[in-house]
């Protein structure tokens, strides 16, 4: 029964009454379709997914956005984001031309340039900084496919440090872990064959809430199909709703589950002998090491029962090797992180699922040949062994290590580039970095779609067009079978908004480097590469999608003998490159830090509805999820007092305090956690949706765990607690 | 008459939404307005738990309380099935049907102001199509087809699944179904 | 603990969180469409039972009160429609399981009768007006033409005044998507609450003690079968299915409590009674103030039902995004 208060109604009467007694009258809008309808192939990028698509218009204007049928990200169906892509190329509150940095009459405020005018700004700034610190000293935060252009802009200028935010704060303990454990990472998308799992264990991959597309679909194939899923997750995440087991786990304590999975896999000898034999090195090392941690044991550290942990180690062995431990994806948990990966490494190779139907299957993508270009110059210095040198094992940037290495006068890097990142949003405490960064710095430039909170630290603001207006890269991913996939224009951009490559290409031209981007187009590129392996532009603008045969297996060919990319050429049960840089060669447990009295762990996670904080104020999906709320369990509720619908403030032990964000009181969280959808308490008001709305987490985070072997950001060890507010968001 | 139904795998459904803006965008629903929603049933105490996500929209009733309670006959049977309609031409904004639909399932069409609702995409269905919905749902949870027709996917899944409806206590028989 | 919570932020506006498609619009129509019914009922027993001289007041005047009533009313009905041009279409079709239906069809039924009941009544009750009517071509020819039919008029004007009436009750009690409105008492609660408000207005104007004595007494019984009504009302719904005393929660304890008894109960219906029983032994203001009442009480009693009858439902999902931010998106 709606409990809507008599008093509220008499003021719905007042407004009613004061409401224009309209006519209205118009006919019915005509059913969809039945005008002129066209379509264009397109690859979505709400996410780093990149699923083929189609983008349909109805006489002219934005219609809708479907999944190609032949793509193997997305096999037909976008997901919820994806359908909502339109919203991002409709956003009102889009950039829409370059913007300079000056000095105002009310202090610094951002003046509209002509792309001219700010190219000669960028160029002139990075020429001041090769002469004074070294060519270099630039950096380039990426995140999506356009930011090759600018590396390649960069380099020819003579800087080549690089990252991605999804390497330090998401999967680079996995692509680590496995790749010492296997030789190769997982990649992206993951390699997982869940599509002929019999037992697949998620540990935190909150899948289905995470709609990393073909993940969600062979996961829910899966259960349709009756699949055993074991859930490990503090949280009664979506997939532990569809669980035959749900470990509802003390957070952090992840480690001492696998330690004890693998110890009754081993005292059971229920692992896979064959497989171990065959293709493991260091097995009985890790026997011997495992030995303390039994169930027993595992119990006190992580709340499990010791006879659920047996029951769960023993159903895994029962659908080996068709059993998948999930890798998890986003990985930057608690510091631990790249030996937690290798836990669940090792626990599949015990399992025999590496290579195997059901567990990790080959990729392959299409052999694609690079355009012909100049080769660029060897850069001044090996910023890696100057500014990552306590990470030796991390062959690629860790963003947070760069971002401290542009903080201070004696600081490495002088410039930034950043592209389709968030950095404020996206690094734990991020904006106090920015901060920093932005005094030190002499020149930051932030190529973006949005006036994201990145954007507020510029120094030169480049806006790029959404992915519905430009060319790209074709999309090359590995795969089940190699895929390639065109993203075209389906609309002229708007505003004054460019592509990607012809920023760098016309930053190149400014500093003289022209010559490495030899084409007047990027459709001349395009047709180039699609020539050398037997299509053409002109085709791919046709089909959208085109499949190249495969020429690998897809799995392990049974019997025969298998070279590893690891130094034994083995399996590493033991790592010997761990052991040399002086970490742990077999994965050990660390109890987290547990949170003071009163407070909670902060746990986060994702939403359907979004992507990070980049489609908050994207129309069509904040209509369908305008603020995050935060999960507290009813015990919790009834210690501070708040109910479902009330506004509470979090604030961490440092006395940091988020935006008032809304309660929900639910049985599905663990009474010493609370949860919220990252990505929500934007500050910048341009964002007119997203503005004021919900809390961010990374703002909160005051524990960041550095993992000692890849360098990224532990971000599940901070604490809460929860002060209510008349404040609505 | 001809019988559709929707069959909605709630073992499956993530409650990820993509039925919502699939509907939207396909039916250029304007902003503020729904015609399907997603709703999170959670019983249970921590950690006996059970979740239950449903894509919900109009049932496309057999008894449509709606259709009776028009006063115009806006509200209508398409094509003698059970795919309940409203021709705006015809409708008042009486609101009558909003209030004689128990599962609150209408809305007011802005700014023309005629009640709107889900058509079970009958412009799609006459094309031989799934409804949008249907075809936009990544889990593959959602089926559409022929209750009269024997083979048909809703008919096999209900003759195999355990399954429900929504409030059938209402007496207007609806047509969405949710195996269990 | 069950947790029903809408995961997707719908909030279709007049139907979410609850329904508020009706409001003052249909809460005056329903109130003066009653009090019309009543009007028409009075004026027609008066000329039936012949009582021009002990009910003046009824028999000669009272009959225009109608037609300006009932016009009032469907002004406010038609400023409820959301798609005002089409309002045509409600006499295109008769749709015989739609009480609206009907009821439009009974007001093109009532509206001649009781016009023509009017006209019956002018050369007598309002001279002037008869006097200008005289001077349109036909005007002394349908004067003449109804006062010869006066009695049939009546006769015809009572099934139709108490369809009127009871017909928005119907109305409501039709529609069982609405647990609160689920009985069939709220028929004859209508038109027995209409003829209630429709009764004060001669003990208000009448100019003959008799006359106001009459109906004040008239009153007081109405008062009194309303009273029972509405206890067979909410008897009614205390013995309906699970939803139906879920709806019964809204005023025995629950958010419409303190409206339906403080502001409807005790000020529309029992002081009425009181102090229309004590006008009766002569506190002639205690009666004028009983009829001000029992206005108050009929529109009370019509907005409660309108009101809570929206907000008793089938459906209950809680909300976990706040509908004003959606607000952002027009504006
Ligand atoms: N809709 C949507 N989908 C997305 C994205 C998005 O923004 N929106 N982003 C994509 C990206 S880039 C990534 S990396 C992935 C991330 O998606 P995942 O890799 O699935 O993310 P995780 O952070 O591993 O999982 C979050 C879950 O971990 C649980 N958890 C928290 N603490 C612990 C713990 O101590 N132990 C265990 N076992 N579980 C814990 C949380 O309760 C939550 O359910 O999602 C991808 N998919
Ligand atoms: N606290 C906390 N921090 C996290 C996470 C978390 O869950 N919690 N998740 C982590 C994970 S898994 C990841 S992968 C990272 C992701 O971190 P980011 O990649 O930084 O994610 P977003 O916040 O989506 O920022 C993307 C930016 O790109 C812009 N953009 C979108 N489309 C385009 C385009 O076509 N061109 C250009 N030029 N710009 C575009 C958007 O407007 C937005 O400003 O965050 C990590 N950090
Ligand atoms: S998973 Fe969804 S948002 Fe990501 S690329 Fe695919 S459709 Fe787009
Ligand atoms: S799209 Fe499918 S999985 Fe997602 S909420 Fe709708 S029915 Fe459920
Ligand atoms: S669900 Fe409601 S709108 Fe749909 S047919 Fe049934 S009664 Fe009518
Ligand atoms: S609002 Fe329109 S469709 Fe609904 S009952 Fe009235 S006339 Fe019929
Ligand atoms: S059937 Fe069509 S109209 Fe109905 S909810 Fe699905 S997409 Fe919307
Ligand atoms: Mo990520």
């Amino acid at each position: 029964m709606k409990r809507r208060e008599f008093l509220k109604i008499s003021g719905a009467l007042g407004a009613a009454g004061v409401m224009p007694g309209l006519l209205g009258g118009c006919t019915s809008q005509p059913l969809p379709g039945t005008g002129k309808v066209t379509t264009t192939p397109t690859v979505c990028n709400i996410c780093f997914w990149q699923c083929a698509g189609t983008m349909y218009q109805e006489d002219g204007k934005p219609w809708k956005v479907v999944g190609h049928p032949d793509d193997p990200h997305c096999r037909g169906r976008l997901c919820t984001r994806g359908t909502g892509g339109i919203g991002s190329y409709e956003d009102p509150d889009r950039l829409r031309q370059p913007l300079l940095r000056v000095e105002g009459a009310d202090g610094q405020e951002f003046k509209p340039v002509s792309w001219d005018e700010a190219f000669d700004f960028i160029a002139r700034r990075m020429e001041a900084i090769g002469e004074r610190h070294g060519r270099d000293r630039l950096a380039l935060f990426s995140h999506g496919g356009g930011g090759k252009f600018f590396r390649t802009m960069l380099q020819a200028f003579g800087s080549d440090a690089y990252a991605h935010p999804s390497f330090a704060q998401c999967r680079g303990p996995r692509e680590t872990g496995f790749g010492l454990t296997y030789g190769e990472g997982v990649g992206s998308p993951d390699r997982t064959d869940m599509s002929h799992s019999r037992c697949i264990v998620l540990i935190g991959s909150h899948i289905g809430e995470n709609l990393h597309n073909s993940q969600v679909q062979t996961l829910t194939e899966a259960i349709g199909r009756g699949v055993n899923l074991i859930t490990v997750d503090p949280r009664f995440s979506v997939p532990a709703s569809k669980s035959r087991h749900w470990l509802a786990i003390k957070p952090g304590t992840d480690m001492a589950l696998l330690l004890a999975w693998m110890n009754v896999l081993i005292n059971e000898e229920r692992y896979d002998k064959d497989y171990v034999a065959n293709h493991c090195s260091g097995f009985d090392e890790l026997a011997a090491h495992v030995q303390p941690f039994n169930p027993e044991w595992a119990y006190l550290e992580t709340g499990i029962e010791p006879q659920r942990i047996r029951e769960t180690a023993r159903a895994m062995a029962a659908a080996a090797p068709a059993t998948l431990i999930h890798p998890g994806r986003h990985t930057t948990w608690y510091g631990d992180d790249t030996q937690r990966s290798r836990a669940i490494a090792i626990l599949n190779a015990l399992l025999g699922s590496w290579g195997r139907p059901g567990g990790y299957y080959y990729q392959e993508k299409v052999k694609l040949p690079k355009f012909p270009a100049p080769k660029p110059p060897k850069p001044a210095s090996d910023w890696k062994a100057v500014v990552q040198k306590d990470f030796p094992l991390v062959s690629t940037g860790i963003s947070n290590v760069m971002v401290d290495a542009s903080i201070g006068d004696d600081a490495f890097f002088k410039g930034w580039f950043v592209y389709a990142t968030n950095l404020p949003m996206t690094l734990p405490a991020g904006h106090d970095k920015m901060e920093q960064a932005a005094q030190s710095l002499d020149l930051m430039v932030v190529v973006d779609t949005m006036p994201a909170e990145i954007t507020g630290y510029a120094d030169v603001v480049l806006p790029e067009c959404t992915y519905l207006e430009r060319y790209d890269q074709l999309r090359n991913k590995a795969e089940r079978t190699p895929t390639l996939a065109l993203r075209m224009p389906a609309f002229e951009p708007r505003y004054d908004s460019k592509p990607a490559w012809w920023m760098a290409k016309g930053i190149a031209g400014k500093l003289g480097l022209g010559e490495y981007f030899p084409y007047q187009d990027y459709k001349e590129v395009l047709d180039w590469q699609l020539k050398q392996v037997g299509s053409s532009l002109a085709e791919m603008e046709k089909v959208g999608v085109k499949a190249f045969p495969r020429k690998t297996p897809v799995y392990m060919e049974e019997g025969k003998p298998v070279q590893f990319n690891t130094p034994s050429g083995k399996i590493e049960l033991y790592s010997g490159l761990l052991e040399e840089v002086g970490q742990d060669p077999l994965p050990k447990y660390t109890p987290p830090d547990r949170p003071p009295e009163g407070y909670y762990h902060l746990n986060y996670g994702r939403s359907p509805a979004h992507t990070f904080g980049r489609t908050i104020n994207n129309p069509q999906l904040f209509e369908l999820m305008p603020e995050n709320a935060v999960w507290v369990h009813p015990a919790a509720a009834a210690v501070h007092g708040v109910a479902s619908g009330d506004y509470v403030h979090l604030e961490n032990p440092d006395g940091k305090r988020s935006q008032a964000i809304r309660v929900r009181v639910t049985q599905r969280i663990r009474p010493d956690s609370i949860f919220m959808v990252h990505g929500f308490g934007h500050t910048d008001p341009r964002q007119r949706l997203a503005y004021g709305v919900g809390a961010d987490d990374a703002a909160l985070m005051h524990n960041v765990k550095i993992d000692p072997v890849m360098g990224g950001t532990g971000l599940r060890a901070s604490f809460v607690t929860l002060k209510k507010t008349s404040e609505a968001s | 008459m001809t019988t559709y139904a929707m069959v909605i795998d709630t073992i499956t459904c993530i409650g990820c939404g993509d039925c919502v803006v699939a509907c939207k965008t396909e039916n250029k629903v304007p902003e503020g307005l729904n015609r399907d929603w997603v709703v999170e049933a959670t019983s249970g105490e921590y950690p006996n738990l059970h979740t239950e996500f449903r894509s919900e929209r109009c049932n496309h009733c057999s008894h449509a309380t709606c259709v009776y309670a028009c006063p115009t006959g806006a509200s209508h049977y398409w094509k003698d099935t059970n795919i309940v309609l409203v021709a705006a031409e015809k409708c008042t904004g009486c609101k009558a049907c909003i209030a004689a639909c128990p599962y609150d399932a209408r809305l007011i069409m802005r700014p023309e102001g005629y009640i709107d609702k889900c058509t079970f995409c009958h412009h799609r269905v006459d094309d031989g199509l799934d409804p949008a919905c249907v075809a936009s749902c990544p889990t593959h949870c959602m089926h559409f087809g022929m209750l009269d027709n024997p083979d048909s996917i809703v008919s096999r899944l209900l003759r195999e699944r355990r399954h429900k409806a929504l409030l059938p206590e209402t007496g207007n028989e609806p047509n969405v179904y949710y195996l269990l | 603990m069950i947790e029903e919570v809408l995961v997707t932020a719908r909030h279709n506006p007049k139907i979410d969180p609850s329904l508020g498609i009706w409001t003052w619009e249909i809460s005056v129509y329903l109130f003066l469409g009653g009090m019309t019914a009543g009007i028409m009922l009075f004026a027609a027993w008066a000329m039936l039972t012949r009582k021009q001289e002990v009910l003046a007041f009824a028999h000669d005047r009272f009959a225009l009160w109608a037609p300006i009533a009932l016009s009032l009313g469907m002004t406010t009905l038609f400023l409820d429609l959301e798609h005002k041009l089409y309002v045509w279409r409600f006499y295109t079709s008769f749709e015989p399981t739609s009480p609206m239906s009907w009821g439009a069809w009974i007001l093109v039924l009532v509206y001649p009768v009781m016009i023509l009941q009017t006209l019956s009544t002018l050369r007598r009750g309002y001279p002037t007006l008869a006097g200008w009517l005289e001077r349109i071509p036909v005007g002394g020819w349908v004067m003449d033409l109804s006062e010869n039919w006066r009695r049939t008029i009546a006769a015809l004007a009572i099934p139709l005044a108490v369809g009127l009436g009871i017909y928005t009750g119907v109305l409501l009690s039709a529609l069982s998507a609405r647990p609160f409105w689920s009985s069939g008492a709220l028929g004859p609660l209508f038109l027995v609450s209409g003829m209630s408000t429709a009764a004060v207005i001669p003990v208000m104007v009448s100019r003959l003690k008799g006359e106001r004595h009459f109906f004040e007494t008239t009153d007081v019984g109405l008062i009194f079968l309303e009273v029972v009504l509405v206890s067979i009302f909410l008897i009614s719904l205390a013995t309906g299915a699970a939803y139906h005393l879920e709806a019964l929660d809204l005023v025995m304890g629950g958010p419409f409590t303190e409206a339906f008894w403080l502001w409807f109960v005790v000020p529309g219906l029992l002081v009425p009674m009181v102090l229309a029983f004590l006008g009766l032994r002569g506190y002639r203001s205690f009666g004028l103030l009983a009829s001000v009442l029992v206005l108050y009480g009929g529109f009370m009693l019509r907005y409660l039902m309108v009101e809570i009858g929206q907000v008793s439902t089938w459906t209950d999902y809680a909300v976990q995004f706040d509908p004003q931010l959606l607000e952002r998106l027009t504006q």
